[in-house]
């Protein structure tokens, strides 16, 4: 929309070769301009411009739509009214059906907690016909650390879905809609996004995992700066500009030198992680699939709570510094701008030898707790019920009372049981 | 030079005074053939000249003391009239007392609120409510208008609003009983529905659509005048990242600014704008602040949503006539209501 022809928006002739001749040609050019500017620069005077500008508006405005037709629409066209079952029945009620579509919900937790059993769980339902209760789709897994195991995948759906999976043929058909990629930098990723936006619409793809996110975005980190200028890979929807530093005078100092490429890299990176974002929530939004990224967490470091500075000034004792709960403590690894993305955040987390999936980030539903177990059939609610939390407890993330290594073996416990 | 205040373009401005025509009482002394012929444009033109300069000479002569006049400066207004204007003006509920009472009875019409806050602490939320509050018909004390909703992050879920309406159904009905005993057939005859369908919504995918949709949003309100709410979530999102060139950046988001206070005092309806929040660096810690900064002056009221404890609080961080204060409020199934704590309500700093 914003990249439009201005002369193919049926203004009148005259302003319309106005625009082109100083060179305002597509419609974010004229609008990327106050309508001062634009006077000055296509030199007509104050009435002419803004009707012109109206005109180039109402073409380029996104269309209206009210609230009720978004939700006949989904209640029409998709499953659960946009929903995909879980069927972990607690979970489902809280989230009015199921994981939404067209949203990204992102899962969270410590390693061996149950996210990546979590993911599998969800391809076989999605790609379990829909006289199951399925979305009978194509499934896109996008396997980063390489931690897909398709025997996993068929014992989960023996034990949950006997009756379906004992069919003939039938896991075959299913554990053949699902599409394993494992991208090793984040160009591979960018182009296989580009390669699913294509093959969405055409071979009914219904879901799409990322396991996990983090792994992904942050092994690109470390690389120096002029790796990050050879990331030259466009994604079709949005296009990466790498940042133009302008007017930076390098002076003689290596000390500027030195910040000047410390604030590039650091510019870059953040464009990456904003660049996937965008790619994602925008896949998701206009093809309408439900979108899982799966996040790592890392240590807290220090006091990590932030305030207000109106909070600051007022008290400064109402954080209490505990250091002792700092490895206990973790923290998403991926900031805010993430946090502010993504419109479900599933928190996985361990406390005292039980663990929890909790909903703390969700616009529909209450803040709850489920404890759970992972067992031959993948996640089980322990209580349908949930704990209601208040505050920002819910978004804790605690790994208390199980050690990775004892996580690490009940899971691999579970691939060993069915070696026939 | 008085000629400078002209809105026409650059070049006519140019002829003018390369002609001699310095001041506005020059040009409106002139006839157009004369004027036509002396600055070489067609008769037509120079008649639209002369109109104006006319308009803003006769604008002009009323600043000069010429004794007997009782406006001082056209199109101004005395602070009386503005306060009984004032008494009238409406507000939007926010169904939670405590929010209300700090906010002077709820979001003001007329006004730009900016409200900012971490991920998940209600922002789209209050959003959302505002938007079915301000449908509640005016038998019930509220304005009986429409919303639009801009959505540039696609935060908007569509089960959440027909929740939220659903609750302000029974809300109503619940008041209805309470104080119209005697009427039966005071029954809400408001369905769900209804609610949705007075909710516009706009999904905006890059800053250049969301300037369009300012500039287009004009138009709109013409041809929909029950609007009375305009939410932006959140509005500062696409500023974020596509920008090289700062300044024009602050330009930009300056004059979509100034435009939405225009919306708002043209038409009296109240903008939201919801607005996520970074971290930055100052004094040797990092702090919480709303995005872009202070990327407007024009907005009118700035709240901040916040984790107090265990509890939600709202602080007014900037307002022209509010205190400054906070109070707590809570996200339930039926929406924002009131906290449910008992401790002290209202905190004033």
């Amino acid at each position: 929309m914003a990249n439009k022809l201005i002369n193919q928006m049926g203004l009148p002739k005259s302003i319309a070769n106005i625009f082109t001749a100083r060179n305002v040609i597509t419609a974010k050019d004229a609008l990327s301009h106050t309508e001062f500017e634009l006077m000055e620069l296509l030199d007509v005077g104050k009435e002419e411009v803004t009707s012109a500008m109206a005109h180039v508006s109402e073409v380029v405005c996104p269309p209206c739509q009210t609230a009720l037709l978004l939700l006949e629409q989904r209640v029409r066209n998709e499953c659960m009214a946009g929903h995909l079952p879980t069927r972990l029945k607690g979970l489902d009620e809280a989230l009015c059906g199921g994981i939404p579509f067209g949203v990204l919900t992102e899962l969270v937790g410590p390693a061996g907690i149950g996210k990546t059993q979590f993911c599998l769980k969800l391809s076989l339902l999605a790609s379990m016909p829909a006289n199951c209760g399925g979305l009978d789709g194509r499934v896109i897994y996008i396997d980063v650390e390489s931690k897909f195991r398709s025997k996993r995948l068929i014992e989960i759906g023996i034990n949950s879905f006997p009756e379906i999976f004992l069919k003939k043929g039938m896991a075959q058909e299913m554990a053949g809609r699902i599409l394993i990629l494992r991208p090793t930098s984040l160009s591979e990723f960018a182009e296989s996004l580009h390669q699913i936006k294509v093959s969405l619409l055409q071979q009914q793809v219904k879901l799409l995992i990322i396991d996990s996110m983090a792994a992904l975005v942050l092994g690109e980190r470390d690389c120096g700066a002029s790796r990050q200028q050879a990331l030259g890979w466009h994604v079709s929807f949005i296009k990466y500009e790498p940042y133009r530093y302008h007017g930076v005078v390098v002076t003689h100092t290596i000390f500027t030198v030195a910040l000047a490429i410390y604030l590039r890299l650091r510019t870059s990176t953040f464009f990456i992680e904003v660049l996937i974002l965008k790619a994602c929530r925008s896949l998701a939004e206009f093809s309408r699939i439900p979108v899982v990224l799966t996040n790592q967490v890392r240590s807290q470091i220090g006091d990590e709570s932030r305030m207000y500075s109106f909070q600051a000034a007022q008290s400064r004792s109402i954080i209490k510094d505990n250091p002792a709960t700092y490895d206990s403590h973790l923290v998403a690894a991926l900031g805010i701008n993430w946090a502010h993305a993504v419109t479900i955040r599933l928190v996985l987390e361990a406390r005292s030898g039980q663990r929890f999936i909790k909903l703390a980030k969700s616009p529909i539903s209450p803040a709850l707790a489920f404890p759970f177990k992972i067992t031959s059939s993948g996640m089980v609610l322990l209580d349908d019920d949930g704990v209601e939390m208040k505050g920002p407890e819910i978004s804790t993330i605690n790994c208390q009372g199980l050690s990775l290594s004892s996580l690490a073996v009940s899971s691999a416990e579970y691939f060993l049981t069915k070696n026939t | 030079m008085e000629v400078g205040m002209l809105p026409i373009s650059a070049s006519k401005r140019g002829k003018l005074l390369a002609a001699g025509y310095t001041t506005l009482d020059a040009i409106a002394r002139a006839s157009p053939t004369h004027l036509a012929r002396d600055i070489d444009v067609s008769d037509s033109e120079a008649s639209e000249i002369l109109s104006l300069a006319t308009k803003a000479s006769s604008a002009l002569e009323r600043e000069r003391p010429n004794g007997t006049h009782t406006a001082v400066v056209g199109g101004g207004q005395t602070a009386w009239d503005m306060l009984n204007e004032e008494k009238f003006s409406s507000c939007i509920t926010t169904s939670c007392v405590d929010l209300d009472n700090i906010l002077g009875g709820g979001i003001k019409c007329k006004e730009v609120t900016e409200i900012g806050g971490v991920p998940g602490i209600g922002k789209t939320q209050i959003g959302i409510q505002l938007a079915v509050n301000v449908q509640i018909p005016q038998e019930y004390g509220g304005l009986g208008g429409k919303a639009i909703y801009i959505d540039t992050e696609g935060s908007f879920m569509v089960e959440r609003v027909l929740q939220i309406a659903e609750a302000c159904i029974e809300d109503m009905a619940e008041y209805s009983h309470q104080f119209h005993k005697d009427f039966q057939a005071c029954d809400v005859k408001v369905h769900p529905n209804n609610i949705l369908e007075n909710i516009f919504y706009f999904r905006v995918c890059s800053y250049t659509e969301q300037i369009a949709l300012i500039n287009y949003l004009d138009k709109f309100i013409m041809e929909n005048k029950d609007v009375k709410i305009i939410i932006v979530d959140s509005v500062t999102f696409h500023f974020r990242q596509d920008f090289d060139d700062m300044a024009l950046r602050t330009r930009l988001l300056s004059e979509m600014a100034l435009k939405l206070m225009k919306l708002a005092k043209k038409f009296c309806l109240a903008i939201v704008m919801l607005n996520q929040v970074t971290t930055k660096y100052v004094e040797g810690s990092f702090q919480l602040t709303l995005a872009l900064g202070n990327w407007s002056h024009s907005c009118t009221n700035r709240i901040i949503l916040f984790w107090n404890g265990n509890e939600r609080h709202a602080f007014i961080d900037k307002s022209p006539s509010l205190k400054s204060a906070s109070a707590p409020y809570s996200v339930t199934t039926r929406g924002i209501r009131n906290s449910t704590s008992s401790s002290k309500r209202i905190k004033m700093m």
